[in-house]
């Protein structure tokens, strides 16, 4: 099962990220994973929220440009090397990454790292094979093995 | 038609009453204002000397500044007893201009709305929404009196209050709506954003009639796309009678003048010469049967082309082209001309971008920067970067390929470009002192 990833357009200026963390808190929209990728004027925020579905609906109300897509979540443990050995079983099968962001958890003991295919049911067929664990979604919201 | 007669005479019958209102309408304006007998006299011409057509070209220009110079009165040809409504341009640049009518002109200007509305396909059993502002402004009234006119049931809302709209569309039946294209949608977007549940296709919406701004294909097909209507444009100034000048036919290929009314000269913008038929040029107006305000050789500075083809609506009647832009507005980036409509048409050829833009241009030493600024839609709001710019990107590219300018193209996020219930802002230009 994949993870829904919130995505928001948003102009490079003061102000504007406030806006759409406001939505999100009023809705009581909790974030657990959030990166923002930028070129000159825009950014794109990219969010694993506990609430997609309604967080989408409150930010498309309020006219925001956003959408909901597949990730794919996976655990590793956080030791050296173990993000080449994960990339490069994409890499033999031709499976091209769109983007991708990491995170450590609390403990420190695992990564949990995002990753965007154009295709991710064969991506996560790839993970199968390699013996990599794929995270659920579950309601409301935790990430978990 | 509404008025097959007029509409559809034959051409050379239809000179021959051209000339006869025009030598009306020249002596009318000599002889009942010293504004023009003054201007008249000292181009040394007197109204007898206006035996054909042609000798129309020996009048002297009438321009937006000599309309305002003598506004309010100073164009009226009749004592203010006989005058019966005032309007004034909506000051799209500059001061206003007024504009006076009898009994005779109102008479006239809602025939021509009649004709407008017979021409996009409405009659008596439609159900006429204006909105149009009503007011000074032409359109509102204009339209209203149209549609009385032509027996419709009309609806005088107005503009503006666009959840109101909506209901008035969905509870009245409205099968025809009037309004600025901008507008239309506008409503569209509101519908879309705020009443998923509206659906256009299930109310009685038909078509409708759109003017007062410039708009592209684009536009008309984004709007009958939507809306699910067929969109027609409209074409009139406040100057010359208001809307009512000239609109499209179910060819929707051109818009037909009412020449039988309004002589329509083409001419060159910076020298004034008269151009044939068919060249691009400003479009100069003489009305033939006007009584409080005549207007001779009035310069509009509305870019278009006359032309001539047999329609097969069956009018006789010269067409123009689309609006292009209007003069004054037309921007002149490092030398090359460019009308926001030109500008218009290259963003709407991408598929998913809505019409909310604005062109901001701006002098970088001693280059002019332009900027255009494009709303994300929902429909092209993608999460990966490279799409994104590679948007931006494209569009930029066809602007270059097609009007010759390079553009940077900014997108911004939904609802920041300033909406408007009439005519929308779509350039800034802060070259300007």
């Amino acid at each position: 099962m994949n993870t829904p990833q919130l995505s928001v357009f948003l102009e490079n200026k003061p102000g504007h990220l406030q806006n759409v963390l406001r939505v999100l808190a009023d809705h009581a929209v909790n974030i657990k994973f959030f990166t923002i990728a930028e070129v000159k004027d825009f950014g794109i925020l990219r969010m694993i929220v506990d609430k997609p579905q309604e967080a989408h609906t409150a930010l498309r109300a309020a006219h925001f440009a956003c959408s909901l897509a597949d990730v794919l979540a996976v655990a590793m443990d956080d030791t050296p090397g173990t993000l080449l050995r994960l990339v490069d079983a994409f890499a033999r099968r031709s499976l091209n990454i769109e983007y991708m962001y990491a995170f450590t958890d609390r403990h420190g003991k695992h990564s949990i790292t995002i990753f965007r295919f154009e295709d991710p049911a064969a991506a996560a067929r790839a993970l199968e094979e390699e013996g990599y664990r794929i995270l659920k979604w579950l309601s409301p919201g935790e990430l978990q093995a | 038609m509404f008025n097959p007669d007029q509409e559809s005479m034959r051409p050379s019958q239809r000179r021959e009453l051209q000339l006869e209102r025009l030598r009306w309408s020249v002596r009318h304006a000599y002889e009942d204002n010293p504004y023009y007998r003054q201007k008249f006299q000292a181009a040394g011409l007197h109204p007898d000397q206006v035996r054909t057509l042609d000798d129309l070209r020996r009048i002297p220009f009438l321009t937006k500044q000599e309309m305002r110079e003598q506004a309010p009165y100073g164009l009226f040809a009749v004592p203010l007893k006989d005058v019966v409504r005032l309007h004034a341009s909506s000051g799209t640049t500059g001061d206003a201009t007024v504009a006076g009518y009898t009994r005779g002109d109102i008479e006239l200007w809602s025939t021509l709305m009649a004709r407008t509305i017979a021409s996009a396909g409405g009659g008596a059993e439609d159900v006429l929404q204006v909105a149009y502002g009503y007011g000074l402004f032409t359109g509102g009234l204009g339209a209203h009196y149209g549609g009385e006119k032509i027996g419709a049931t009309v609806i005088p809302i107005s503009g503006g209050n666009t959840e109101r709209q909506l209901a008035l569309i969905r509870d009245f039946g409205t099968t025809m709506l009037a309004c600025t294209p901008s507008y239309a949608v506008n409503m569209v977007d509101y519908a879309a954003r705020n009443l998923p549940w509206f659906d256009f296709r299930k109310t009685r919406l038909k078509r409708g009639i759109f003017g007062a701004e410039p708009w592209t294909e684009g536009m008309r097909q984004e709007i009958e796309s939507r809306m699910g209507i067929d969109a027609f444009d409209i074409y009139g100034l406040s100057e010359v009678i208001g809307p009512g000048v000239a609109c499209e036919c179910s060819a929707k290929r051109g818009l037909h003048v009412f020449e039988d009314v309004f002589l329509v000269e083409t001419i060159d913008p910076d020298t004034g010469e008269v151009l044939p038929e068919g060249s691009q040029g400003e479009l100069v107006y003489t009305s033939l049967t006007k009584e409080c305000c005549p207007v001779i050789r009035y310069r509009s500075r509305d870019i278009s082309r006359l032309y001539r083809d047999t329609c097969p609506c069956g009018r006789t009647l010269v067409k123009m082209d689309k609006i292009y832009g209007r003069s004054d507005d037309m921007l002149i980036i490092r030398g090359v001309n460019v009308f926001p409509s030109q500008v218009e048409s290259v963003i709407l050829q991408v598929e998913g971008v809505e019409p909310h833009y604005e062109i901001v241009v701006d002098r970088q030493g001693a280059l002019d920067d332009v900027e255009v600024r494009v709303e994300v839609s929902e429909a092209i709001f993608s999460d990966e970067l490279k799409v994104m710019s590679a948007l931006s990107d494209h569009i930029a590219a066809r602007m270059r390929a097609t009007l010759g300018i390079s553009a940077k193209i900014t997108l911004v996020e939904p609802d920041s470009i300033e909406r408007s219930a009439g005519k929308a802002r779509r350039v800034v230009d802060r070259r300007k002192p």
